[in-house]
């Protein structure tokens, strides 16, 4: 659907199939940033001229595009960020290290990506804290019972992914959020493969912070956001220093800093990837979440049951309901079978998708990923499954 | 001996080096130096690992995930390498990486090593190729230094 409003679509017979990595971006996206690029640049906060004011305007209103997108109690509570490493990374050592004490324990599980995983690792090292895994389920699935047995009176944060990079899960995100409150744990959710696939309600899911990147969801690189509650925003150190986050210093070393968000938007911001990331939204929107969920779920099933009919292709995550399809060609290396796909001009992602402790659950170190998105087509697909089907052919263009 | 001019003979080398390597598995035997080798843009890791006795190699063996480029290019430099000298092995190595990175060299040392002359019109798998001579170069340079 909707694939007259991307450029490199129209532009290229590229099958797109790499979306979990990142997503195309749509042609009003990119628009609105030449247009800011070449009608109004101008820097944030600091100017009266007419383009500054549009500047402002632009940027600023973004926040409340965001609120609205995942259902916040306040545009206070969003904060602009690099993406959601950085996000993440500001919880545990912004936050996280200000509040936790030797002998507290986070759980996170081992399908998570290494941005949810190594700030706690480091922060463990570092204050002596215990990581604990929440033990994946038959399907590699993370389930609220298993998520009530891990739980010690230690636990104080629970990390996890919304939707799982590499399995495509989606966690039961308003459930943990309830058991999260009624023990008072934290509960820091990484929402980058959920945003743009199913809708997010910060308030209903109970969530303490919530991190995404806006390239995952057809906006621009280099951007994304960090929802924190107000009160634990406060209570949270930035980690930059600078101009636009400060209300004044002195010689005498005093100095006030401004209150959440800007107290984490130090220097000046991405202005034009901010105001990228409100048009992505406003994309997404005008679709419908729900429709790009429904568009995905559709594709990924008529997928898996072409697949299933090949016999060298081992699936490993048939019944997760997200657009995330994980493979392997029989006796075949995933990164030779990426090269193969690509050799008939189709884009997947070969590896350990970042979720390099997943293989002690999966048995298997790296796969194939397929992600589907809203401009994929069932054509493409046919396509991709006769390409697999002819597969024994695989080393005659490999090598 | 000039080989391979055919493209189909090519390939079944690669892929019965592939398929059936030479050495792998490790011994850990103290007498071996090792290396871990991995490419930072894509996920081939091989551990490989070298005995050295009275200046010439003795063995190679090597372990790990990779690609059918970087796999059989670790079992062919494997089979051209155990029984040379150190100094005749820097000499294959070095003809081999100007080989891939398209440079003058004498293709003559480089027995079926050159069935990968043509990898650089894939410049993405040069690496691949590369993976091997990177490991065993810098085990080569570890015994210099003992």
């Amino acid at each position: 659907m909707n694939r007259e409003d991307f450029l490199m679509l129209q532009q290229s017979d590229n099958i797109y199939l790499d979306n979990s990595a990142t997503t195309l971006k749509p042609n009003c996206v990119v628009e609105k940033m030449v247009d800011y690029y070449t009608k109004y640049t101008s820097n944030i906060h600091r100017g009266d001229y007419d383009a500054a004011v549009r500047t402002n305007y632009e940027y600023d209103s973004t926040r409340e595009v965001v609120r609205n997108f995942i259902n916040a109690s306040s545009e206070n509570e969003i904060v602009f960020t690099k993406g959601s490493t950085e996000s993440l990374n500001m919880v545990a050592f912004g936050f996280l290290k200000k509040v936790l004490k030797p002998g507290d324990e986070i759980l996170i599980n081992k399908g998570e990506h290494a941005s949810n995983v190594l700030p706690y690792m480091v922060l463990a090292k570092e204050k002596d804290l215990k990581i604990k895994y929440i033990p994946l389920g038959e399907d590699y699935e993370i389930n609220v019972s298993n998520v009530i047995k891990s739980i010690t009176p230690k636990t104080k944060v629970i990390a996890m992914a919304y939707v799982s990079n590499v399995v495509g899960d989606i966690r039961p995100i308003e459930e943990i959020g309830k058991i999260c409150e009624a023990n008072k744990i934290y509960f820091v959710v990484d929402a980058s493969q959920a945003v743009s696939h199913i809708p997010i309600d910060v308030v209903k899911d109970k969530v303490s912070f919530l991190a995404f990147s806006g390239h995952k969801m057809m906006g621009p690189t280099g951007v994304g956001v960090l929802y924190g509650k107000y009160d634990l925003l406060e209570e949270m150190d930035p980690m930059q220093y600078g101009g636009g986050m400060n209300q004044f210093f002195e010689d005498d070393l005093s100095y006030e800093l401004k209150k959440a968000p800007l107290k984490f938007e130090a220097g000046t911001p991405p202005i034009a990837e901010v105001i990228g990331l409100k048009e992505a939204i406003c994309y997404i929107n005008k679709i419908g979440v729900e429709q790009i969920h429904q568009h995905e779920l559709e594709l990924k099933r008529y997928l898996v049951s072409e697949l299933e009919k090949i016999d060298n292709i081992i699936l490993y995550n048939k019944n997760s309901e997200s657009g995330i399809v994980i493979f392997n060609i029989e006796k075949v290396f995933s990164q030779d079978t990426s090269i193969y796909l690509n050799h008939y001009n189709i884009s997947i992602r070969a590896g350990n998708h970042c979720a390099k402790m997943l293989k002690d659950e999966l048995n298997i170190k790296n796969t194939c990923r397929i992600s589907i998105y809203l401009y994929n087509t069932k054509e493409e697909m046919d396509k991709l499954i006769e390409v697999l089907k002819n597969s024994k052919d695989i080393f005659k263009i490999v090598i | 001996m000039e080989i391979l001019e055919d493209k189909e003979l090519r390939r079944e080398i690669i892929l019965d080096n592939y398929q059936n390597p030479m050495n792998k598995g490790l011994l850990n035997d103290p007498h071996y130096v090792r290396e871990n080798t991995n490419n930072e843009s894509c996920i081939d890791n091989l551990d490989i690992e070298i005995k050295v006795s009275n200046d010439v190699i003795e063995d190679i063996r090597f372990d790990g995930e990779a690609c059918a480029i970087s796999t059989s290019a670790t079992s062919i430099m494997i089979k051209m390498l155990v029984g040379k000298s150190v100094n005749e092995a820097r000499k294959i190595l070095q003809n081999y990486d100007n080989m891939i990175e398209e440079k003058p060299y004498e293709r003559g040392l480089l027995g079926e090593l050159v069935v990968f002359d043509e990898i650089y019109k894939q410049p993405n798998r040069k690496k691949c190729a590369l993976l091997p001579r990177d490991a065993i170069v810098k085990m080569l340079n570890r015994l210099d230094e003992v």
